[in-house]
This record gives structure tokens, C-alpha cells and sequence, in this order.
């Protein structure tokens, strides 16, 4: 693909800067602090998960624990709650592993539910847009902000968690972290060991929000209205 | 529009702010929430002198390598199947978008809020074009509707009521419901629904651009950029050129302070971040890319006394604790940049001609740099503004320069100094009331016409001191 200008452009930075242009051998310095790695250090799964729950009320979220043989009723449940006629969910390989596959099967004899189906191109975006909920599991979960990171391919469209009206998280215990610096650091060690990062990474923290009216918060501007997280045990 | 708003003068604009009681009351009211919020989340955090240092040594390292990492970012985007352009001036990256868009020819253009976009005048452009361009961020739709520019960085539609809003979708939109919020959102948000399902280009700004993957990251409450990047086919984004982290782990750091130092959040509800095009096989996001890399006058400060400046993040974090804000509103700067940044940065990006009377809208309490997240020493570059005003571009009004002659000569003079004030109370008396000067009369009036100002007191310092060291005071 094609960079236009930069020559031009990049010598007059280095110009305006005093000093000629640098095209290597530029270094991150050590930082003289890093508060990040202080913040809930040392705290178990269970201690993160209890922040987490904290949080979730601050950003109108709900937020169930259950085991992992519970997890398909878990689901059940809110389906009925948010009265969902239709479902979208990602074509995870950890839908395999909890036992999602069959499950989906099931619930499709009573209402639609659609796995996102690279083959389908941009029908499944149409799909999304008609569909009452979006089911996705998490990648990396930051219990200090209650935010599920979703690492999107094409077999988890971005569309899931934007589109419908509500969202359902799946949240493997084992993915929460303390917060965004452990997500961060992943990602980073990734560029470092010269592995791409997806092409867009999504931190979802609750649903779509707005104070732009008088500063009343608004829920639901834009994407979904009302969201829950569901924390398995693994 | 670009930087300025208009050209009614400053003074005109600040009358109107003042006369303005509810956008004066809301103004006030946002400044509380959000400075409360801030310091709550930074108690919270702990160690918030800690993350400020991080936050500024972060800033610091960037501009000063800034050539190396846009370099590195354009050979990631590249690399990811996007096309990068470099634009020197807003002219250049108008073009280049709008040739963009013509190739594609692009009809509907839906974007995501952006101050750099505003700062080129680029909704200006594309109308012009025959593009039709739609803001989607709800506070951005409503100006967009009533054709009325932003107030604020953050809530950019914060001066205007619900009243006004309701009235605006009725007159433009066919709206027929309530004043309230919930209704009015929910108008909007199945307006807007259309917009992102039928546009052909998305266009947003960039909160931070991270050199080491070409990943562009946003930061929204409404995901609306989001869908802007999630849904059109064809992808712009335009970014500041000193939007820009070496790191993820850096870009996580600057996005915990400015989601706490702008609305106390620990993060908004979506932080997204995306990188060139779609890959194989997948349907959201853009198979067509660009990153448009503006300078628009910023590498004029790099290097000065200024540099800082570009370390903003545009948190609004100055704006929400300045007393001048709070009182005339965001419109009064007459720049799209508003507040204690905006003082500093639009004369550094658009000249003193337009803005000489900006770096003179502090009360250079320096609240806003004891707020800053990123330790912009934001007061002293005002008043370092007010010293290249006054000694190299000699653009202190005509009656300033008289009156600072004439003090001269008379603080240099010891009879005429001793003489006028032993006067200075008798002479004022007629405009003193409570030891105060209401309505001051000549040069006075400019100042008691905004402040107060105190009546000279009844004993000068000088017969204080004479009697003091008689013994008379002690």
C-alpha cells in the first residue's frame, strides 16, 4: 500500500526538532514509575471477580457467576429476561468446549439463532442489525473497569457486541486480569514476537452510554441498551 | 469552519456567554460533575502523581522521537493493507479526501467526533463536493442540525438545553415527541441506525495512533465510532500528527488518564482499536483504508518553548476547572479549541492576529495545570504568550500601551507617585461604595466592569511604614 509525502513531511518534524532525521535505533526509556502493575496486585481470581462485580454496577451492567455445566441456563435466562426472539453468537472453538454447539442447536428449535458465517459476507451484518441479542465470549477480562477486550476475526464479527440490542459476555474466569495494563502487555508481547494483533481489538465496558443531553446519562445511544456478563467458572 | 468560529469579536462573544444564563449554569454545573468525578477516580486510582509523571515522561519521549514513530506507524498501516498520506497543511488533507472519496464515489460520508476535522474544515469540504456528511456522535448531530459549533472538547453540545434540542429534531427531522432525553436519544439513535447502514465512508479521528502495530485507538461513551469503522466500506481516519504512543502498554497508560481526567470514567464504555484493513475472510471493517497524518502548523511548535503543548490529549481536564471558562463559555474563544489548552494552542497553530486576546482569557490560577493528567504547564505558557504579545509581536492595544507609558513615567517620578496617592481615595470617592470602586470611571471601567477592585486604602503603605518605624503601629 502506498505512504504518501513522508519524506517531506518526517524531515521537517526532524528539522523543527534541531537534529536530523531518526529512522532507527530509537529506544522506550525505562520509566521513572509504573503505578499500572500496583493496581490490585497480588489479588486472587476471586478477590478480582468481587471488583469486578462492583464495577458492573457502576456501568448498568448485571453480572451472574456460575460453573460451567451452568452456563447454558445462565443463558437461557437472560435470553428469556431480555425476551429475545434472536440470537447471534461467534463461530468461537470455545463453543465446543462449553458445551455452546449444542446448546445454539437446541435453542434454534425455539428461536432464530445465527452463528456469524464468514461464508455469508456482508449478510451477517444484516443479520446483526434484526437480531434482539449478541453473544460473545472474552478474550481478556479488566475487573477494575468491568470490560471484556474481544479480539475480533472473521469468525467473531465486531458487528455481535454492536449491532442488537443487548449483549451477553461469556467470561472465562481465567481471563480476568486486573486491569488494561495486563491486556496491554499482551498485546505488546505479541508486536514484540512479531505475531500481528487482530485488526480491531474491542474494550467493552457495559452498553452504548451518552451524557451529550443536559448530562443526563443516556443508555443505548448507539449500540446496545442493556448488556450482562455471565462469569464461569473454568 | 476551521480553528476560529467567526469573526464577531471577543469581546462581543464573552458579553454573550455572560448574558447566557443557562448555557452559565450548565457550564458550571458539567465543571462539577467532572471535576469531582476526575479527583474521585484519581483518589481511587492512588498513586495519581505517579501516573501524571508516566503520563508526561510518555509524552515527552514521543514528540521527542516523533519522526521515528510516525515513521513506524505508516510502515505498519502499510503493512496491514492501508495507505498512509502525510499532510503539511489542511489544504492538503482535504484534498487527498476528497479524492478519496471521489474514486469511491462516496455519496454518504458518516463520521465519528473529531477536533482535528473540525480544525480543517473538512464537513465544509465534502458538502461542497456534493458528499453528504453526517456527524454521529449525538452531541455533534445536534450542532450539526442547528449549524451551531461546539462549546466544549468533550460534550461538545453542553450549552444547549433540552428545549432547544427538541425544537431542532421538530424543525429539521420531523420530530414530534417529548423534551425528554430518553426520547430524544432514542429519535436519534434510529436516525443515525440509517446513516451507518447506508454510508459509503467512514471518516474518524484518533485518540492515539500506536507506532508499533499501525493500531488506531478510540475512545468513546456511545460506540459510535464504532460503527463508523465497523460498517462502511471505505475507512478514513485523520489524526494530529502528535497523536501517537510507541506502545500498546503506552497507549494503555495516556487512555487511564484521560478517561479519568475527562469525565471520571475508568475507561468509556468502548475503547477500539483497529489496524488497516479487513483481513481475508472477515466482513466488519473497511477493505479500503486511509490514515491521514495532519501537521496544519504543529511542527511550528516543535522544538519551542511550546513543545508541550502537543502533549494534550484532549481530555478537557483544563476546561473543566478554569474560572474564565466557567463563566463565558465555550463559544467566547472563538476557536474550536476552547478553554486553558485552547488558549495555548490556537495562537500557536493559527497566529496572534486572530487570537491576541486569548492568553489574556486566564486568571492564571494555574487550576488547569495542577489538573492536567499529562502536567502541561499550561499557565506559564500563557503568560509566556502575554510576553511575546507584548515585546515581539507589540499587539497590546493601542490604550494598554498609553496607560503602561504613563505608569512609567509616573511610578518614576517620586513626587507625582507620593502626590496622586494621597489623592487616589478623595479623588475615587464618588465611584466607591464598600470599600469597593463600582463602575470606575476612564481606563478603570474596562476592568470594573468584569472584577471587582478594591478602593485605595485609607493609610499608604509608605505613611504606614513611616509610622511603623516610629512605633506608632506596633
Amino acid at each position: 500500500m502506498v505512504i504518501h509525502n513522508h519524506d517531506a513531511f518526517l524531515s521537517n518534524v526532524a528539522a523543527h526538532l534541531g537534529r536530523p532525521r531518526r529512522t532507527s535505533g530509537v529506544k522506550r526509556p525505562t520509566w521513572s514509575v509504573r503505578p499500572q502493575d500496583r493496581v490490585f496486585a497480588g489479588y486472587s481470581k476471586e478477590e478480582l471477580i468481587a471488583v469486578l462485580k462492583k464495577q458492573c454496577q457502576a456501568i448498568h451492567t448485571d453480572v451472574v457467576e456460575v460453573k460451567q455445566h451452568e452456563l447454558t441456563q445462565a443463558l437461557t435466562d437472560t435470553i428469556k429476561r431480555y425476551e429475545g426472539k434472536t440470537v447471534i453468537a461467534a463461530n468461537d472453538k470455545r463453543n465446543a468446549l462449553y458445551g455452546l454447539d449444542q446448546f445454539y442447536e437446541q435453542l434454534n428449535e425455539e428461536i432464530d439463532v445465527h452463528i456469524w458465517d464468514a461464508q455469508l459476507g456482508k449478510e451477517n451484518q444484516i443479520i446483526a442489525e434484526r437480531t434482539d441479542i449478541g453473544i460473545s465470549f472474552s478474550d481478556i477480562t479488566l475487573a477494575e473497569s468491568a470490560t471484556v477486550t474481544l479480539f475480533n476475526d472473521k469468525h467473531h464479527g465486531r458487528s455481535i457486541s454492536l449491532l442488537p440490542k443487548s449483549f451477553i459476555a461469556i467470561i472465562p474466569k481465567s481471563t480476568i486480569v486486573p486491569r488494561m495494563t495486563q491486556a496491554a502487555q499482551q498485546l505488546h508481547m505479541s508486536v514484540e514476537k512479531g505475531k500481528d494483533v487482530p485488526s480491531c481489538v474491542s474494550f467493552v465496558s457495559g452498553p452504548s452510554n451518552s451524557a451529550d443531553i443536559e448530562m443526563n446519562l443516556i443508555v443505548g445511544v448507539h449500540g446496545p441498551i442493556q448488556a450482562t456478563y455471565i462469569v464461569v467458572g473454568d | 469552519m476551521s480553528i476560529k468560529l467567526g469573526d464577531m469579536s471577543y469581546q462581543d462573544r464573552i458579553e454573550k456567554g455572560i448574558e447566557n444564563d443557562f448555557m452559565r449554569e450548565a457550564v458550571s454545573s458539567a465543571q462539577g460533575r467532572f471535576r469531582n468525578g476526575r479527583l474521585t477516580q484519581a483518589e481511587e486510582l492512588g498513586d495519581w502523581e505517579d501516573w501524571r509523571q508516566l503520563g508526561s515522561e510518555i509524552r515527552t519521549h514521543t514528540l521527542e522521537n516523533l519522526d521515528y514513530y510516525l515513521q513506524q506507524l505508516s510502515e505498519q498501516v502499510s503493512k496491514r493493507g492501508g495507505n498512509v498520506f502525510f499532510a503539511a497543511t489542511a489544504e492538503e488533507a482535504n484534498a487527498y479526501i476528497k479524492k478519496v472519496i471521489k474514486q469511491k464515489n462516496g455519496k454518504k460520508v458518516v463520521k465519528s467526533k473529531s477536533m482535528v476535522t473540525e480544525e480543517i474544515g473538512l464537513n465544509q469540504q465534502l458538502e461542497q463536493m456534493g458528499a453528504e456528511v453526517v456527524e454521529s456522535d449525538l452531541g455533534e448531530w445536534i450542532l450539526q442540525l442547528d449549524e451551531d459549533p461546539p462549546s466544549h472538547i468533550v460534550t461538545p453540545a453542553l450549552h444547549k438545553n433540552k428545549e432547544q434540542i427538541r425544537e431542532t429534531f421538530a424543525e429539521k427531522r420531523g420530530y414530534d415527541q417529548s423534551d425528554s432525553p430518553e426520547e430524544l436519544a432514542a429519535f436519534a439513535r434510529e436516525q443515525l441506525r440509517k446513516d451507518f447502514l447506508s454510508a459509503d465512508v467512514g471518516i474518524t479521528g484518533c485518540n492515539f495512533a500506536i507506532a508499533e502495530s499501525g493500531a488506531i485507538t478510540l475512545v468513546t461513551n456511545e460506540g459510535n465510532a464504532r460503527m463508523v469503522t465497523a460498517l462502511p466500506d471505505t475507512q478514513i481516519t485523520v489524526m494530529g500528527m502528535e497523536r501517537i504512543v510507541p506502545t500498546w502498554e503506552d497507549m494503555e497508560v495516556l487512555v487511564s488518564l484521560l478517561t479519568r481526567a475527562a469525565v471520571g470514567q475508568k475507561l468509556t464504555s468502548y475503547v477500539t482499536s483497529y489496524t488497516g484493513a479487513r483481513l481475508e475472510g472477515e466482513i466488519d471493517g473497511p477493505d479500503d483504508y486511509h490514515l491521514v497524518i495532519v501537521d496544519n502548523g504543529r511542527s511550528k511548535i516543535l522544538g519551542t518553548e511550546f513543545q508541550s503543548a502537543l502533549h494534550c490529549i484532549r481530555c478537557a481536564a483544563c476546561i473543566n476547572v478554569c474560572p474564565v471558562y466557567r463563566h463565558v463559555g465555550g463559544h467566547a474563544y472563538n476557536s474550536i479549541y476552547p478553554g486553558p489548552i485552547g488558549a495555548v494552542l490556537t495562537p500557536l497553530l493559527d497566529g496572534y492576529d486572530d487570537h491576541k486576546e486569548l492568553p489574556y482569557a486566564s486568571s492564571l490560577c494555574a487550576a488547569c495545570t495542577e489538573a492536567c493528567p499529562v502536567k502541561i504547564p499550561l499557565h506559564e505558557q500563557l503568560i509566556r504568550h502575554r510576553q511575546i504579545i507584548v515585546e515581539q509581536e507589540k499587539k497590546s492595544p493601542v490604550t494598554e500601551k498609553i496607560m503602561m507609558k504613563g505608569f512609567a513615567q509616573w511610578a518614576s517620578t517620586p513626587a507625582a507617585y507620593k502626590l496622586s496617592t494621597k489623592l487616589a481615595r478623595t479623588a475615587l470617592k464618588p465611584w466607591t461604595k464598600d470599600e469597593t470602586i463600582k463602575n470606575g470611571p476612564g481606563p478603570l471601567k474596562g476592568w470594573t466592569d468584569v472584577r471587582d477592585f478594591p478602593a485605595p486604602a485609607k493609610q499608604s503603605f509608605r505613611a504606614w511604614w513611616k509610622e511603623r518605624k516610629k512605633g506608632v503601629n506596633q
